[in-house]
């Protein structure tokens, strides 16, 4: 029961930054950086989190997320703008942004938002009433488990039945195509699935903190936006696919968790699995491509 | 305040060398049509080589077996992106995963979880006879370990034969129009595979240059994105050897700044010195205007016939 509790809760981040992986990856957009989004919407979650009044309890919570998802969406906006104004690779562009998410939440835990007696690197604690409720009580099992899978389903629908999704497809799959013969605003299209994802990744970074960590660290992801890559492309790109596999990778992440405190093996050892994940999908599906290529 | 400038400019040239390195490998890689963002894993797989190789032989030996290293990571991405024609995107960005997990793995098994203490000999700055006497520059440029001026060399080396050579020739010939190259005859999937295997050379000697020239030690992640700046100086350059190193110098400098500016004792974030480097690229990027001159070909997964 407390494996799977610690799988779930460990899952959820990871299933809505691979969530925000897969709308963008579908869109044809390389967002890299859902890490540098988690950070941001993490960063922004805590600061009103932080400062909001106690007494409203909704209220608060519901601030600290949409706080998050604005600052996710931010953080992807300007890789986003960067990419349609200049035309600067945004697989550059996000993985610069997440170092400087990264040393910006440094800055801040450090400096302007650190606990008020300035030891530890951290923000104080969030007020109570930006708490998101437990889903099962005793556990640390809460509602953005929940929250992430609903998210997953909308945007499985949108993806599959609505002409929004079927333009983030077409504009995917073949740009040209879909400019030429399907009218369809290219520029536009995937400037809003790159915003959409980072307000999606900004919106894990948000619930991290009003779920599990109740405050800002230094390294609030310890690479959440990598893993999501790997939790995306084993989903097929597939919203509701990205359920399945974040649990796996929360399995994953617990199970590599435990094996370095019982038997010494190192977590960086996830990464490493992760990263074969990863090959593995594109070997099988590129011999698959080449062979139909080759028989035609 | 002449010794502090003196001293900010030698820095620059230490920093921009496993840039500069980096990036002249990545800049014949990206010619030959393939961007290898795996380039980030053959700098700290090359970092942990050079660490592994010193222990052995000395410096020399952790050179040759973080080339090694840096090749190896390089072999894998080009099994995917070129014989497997996978997304370069997708196969770099894993192979980027696979090394960080991977060294961080190994080092602790190789040297304990802690890892603390370890110390590889380093290479020592040479001062060159006359060159060295240069105001202002000589002693930036001339007083600097053998790696920099290794790298002297190989910039014009690189240069002669990109634009010199037949093979140079073969090699962009691919990166502009593989239909064409192919047409000549240019074996264009082993052009590229060997274009790779440069690139993560370089990426190798620039990671064991972190640790042999400048920190002495292996820290999980000292890479530190270095990988993906050298891309966006490759950029900066123009997809040239002598531009990327002139582009590696203003990254260098931008690194040398948090140097320079703990030594002043300002109040100024020391933060804003380490993310100054990531915010320069974006800016570099921008500024360039995107890709006009960057070969026609780059990133194609297929040559358009087959």
């Amino acid at each position: 029961m407390a494996f799977v509790v610690d799988m779930l809760v460990h899952a959820t981040p990871l299933m809505i930054t691979g969530l925000a992986v897969a709308i963008a990856f579908r869109a044809g957009v390389w967002n890299i950086g859902a890490d540098g989004q988690f950070i941001a919407g993490a960063t922004a979650a805590a600061w009103v989190g932080v400062s909001a009044p106690v007494e409203i309890r909704w209220l608060a919570l519901i601030a600290a997320l949409v706080a998050g998802v604005i600052a996710g969406a931010i953080w992807a906006a300007g890789a986003a703008w960067l990419r349609s104004r200049f035309g600067v690779l945004e697989v550059i562009s996000t993985i610069m942004l997440n170092f400087i998410a990264t040393y910006g939440a440094s800055f801040l835990v450090r400096g302007p938002l650190q606990e008020p007696t300035h030891v530890y690197p951290q923000t104080s604690g969030i007020v109570s009433g930006a708490h998101m409720p437990v889903l099962v009580s005793g556990t640390r099992l809460h509602w953005g488990f929940v929250i992430g899978t609903v998210l997953a389903a909308m945007a499985w629908w949108v993806m599959k039945y609505s002409a929004t999704g079927f333009k983030v497809r077409a504009s995917g799959v073949n740009p040209f195509a879909a400019r030429s013969a399907g009218l369809i605003d290219v520029s536009r299209v995937t400037t809003i699935a790159f915003v959409v994802s980072g307000a999606v990744a900004g919106m894990a970074g948000a619930i991290e903190v009003t779920g599990v960590t109740f405050a800002l660290y230094e390294n609030i992801s310890p690479g959440y936006g990598y893993t999501a890559i790997a939790v995306a492309l084993l989903a097929g790109l597939n919203p509701l696919g990205v359920i399945g596999t974040g649990i796996l990778f929360g399995a994953l992440e617990t199970a590599a968790g435990t094996m370095q405190r019982n038997i010494g093996i190192p977590s960086t050892t996830a990464s490493v699995i992760e990263a074969v994940v990863i090959l593995a999908v594109i070997a099988i599906a590129q011999l698959r491509a080449n062979r139909v290529t080759r028989t035609v | 305040m002449i010794d502090g400038t003196s001293a900010f400019l030698e820095g620059v040239v230490r920093t921009a060398t496993p840039l500069a390195l980096a990036a002249l490998g990545e800049t014949v890689t990206e010619r030959s049509g393939i961007i290898n963002i795996g380039l980030e894993g053959s700098i700290i797989a090359g970092a942990l080589g050079a660490v592994i190789g010193a222990g052995y032989g000395g410096v020399w030996a952790g050179f040759a077996f973080a080339a090694v290293c840096g090749c190896a990571v390089a072999a894998i991405f080009a099994l995917f992106a070129v014989t497997l024609r996978a997304d370069q995107i997708i196969s770099g960005t894993a192979v980027t995963l696979l090394a960080l997990g991977g060294t961080g793995t190994l080092y602790r098994i190789l040297y304990g979880s802690a890892g603390a203490g370890l110390n590889t000999p380093t290479l020592d700055p040479m001062s060159l006879p006359l060159l060295s006497q240069i105001p202002v520059i000589g002693r930036s440029l001339f007083v600097q370990s053998a790696i920099t001026y290794m790298l002297y060399l190989l910039i014009p080396a690189v240069g002669w034969w990109m634009y010199r050579t037949h093979a140079g020739l073969g090699l962009r010939a691919i990166g502009e129009n593989p239909a064409a190259a192919i047409a000549a005859g240019i074996r264009a999937r082993r052009v590229q595979f060997l274009a790779v295997l440069f690139g993560g050379l370089l990426g190798g000697i620039s990671g064991g240059t972190l640790v042999l020239a400048q920190a002495g030690t292996f820290v999980e992640g000292m890479s530190a994105g270095r990988g993906f700046i050298a891309i966006a100086i490759v950029v900066l350059g123009r997809w040239n050897p002598l531009g990327a190193a002139l582009a590696a110098l203003v990254f260098g400098a931008a690194s040398a700044l948090q140097f320079f500016f703990q030594a002043t004792e300002s109040n100024l974030p020391y933060q804003l010195f380490l993310a100054f480097p990531y915010v320069l690229t974006l800016v570099a990027l921008a500024a360039t205007r995107g890709r006009a001159s960057s070969p026609a070909a780059l990133g194609r997964q297929d040559f358009g016939q087959s």
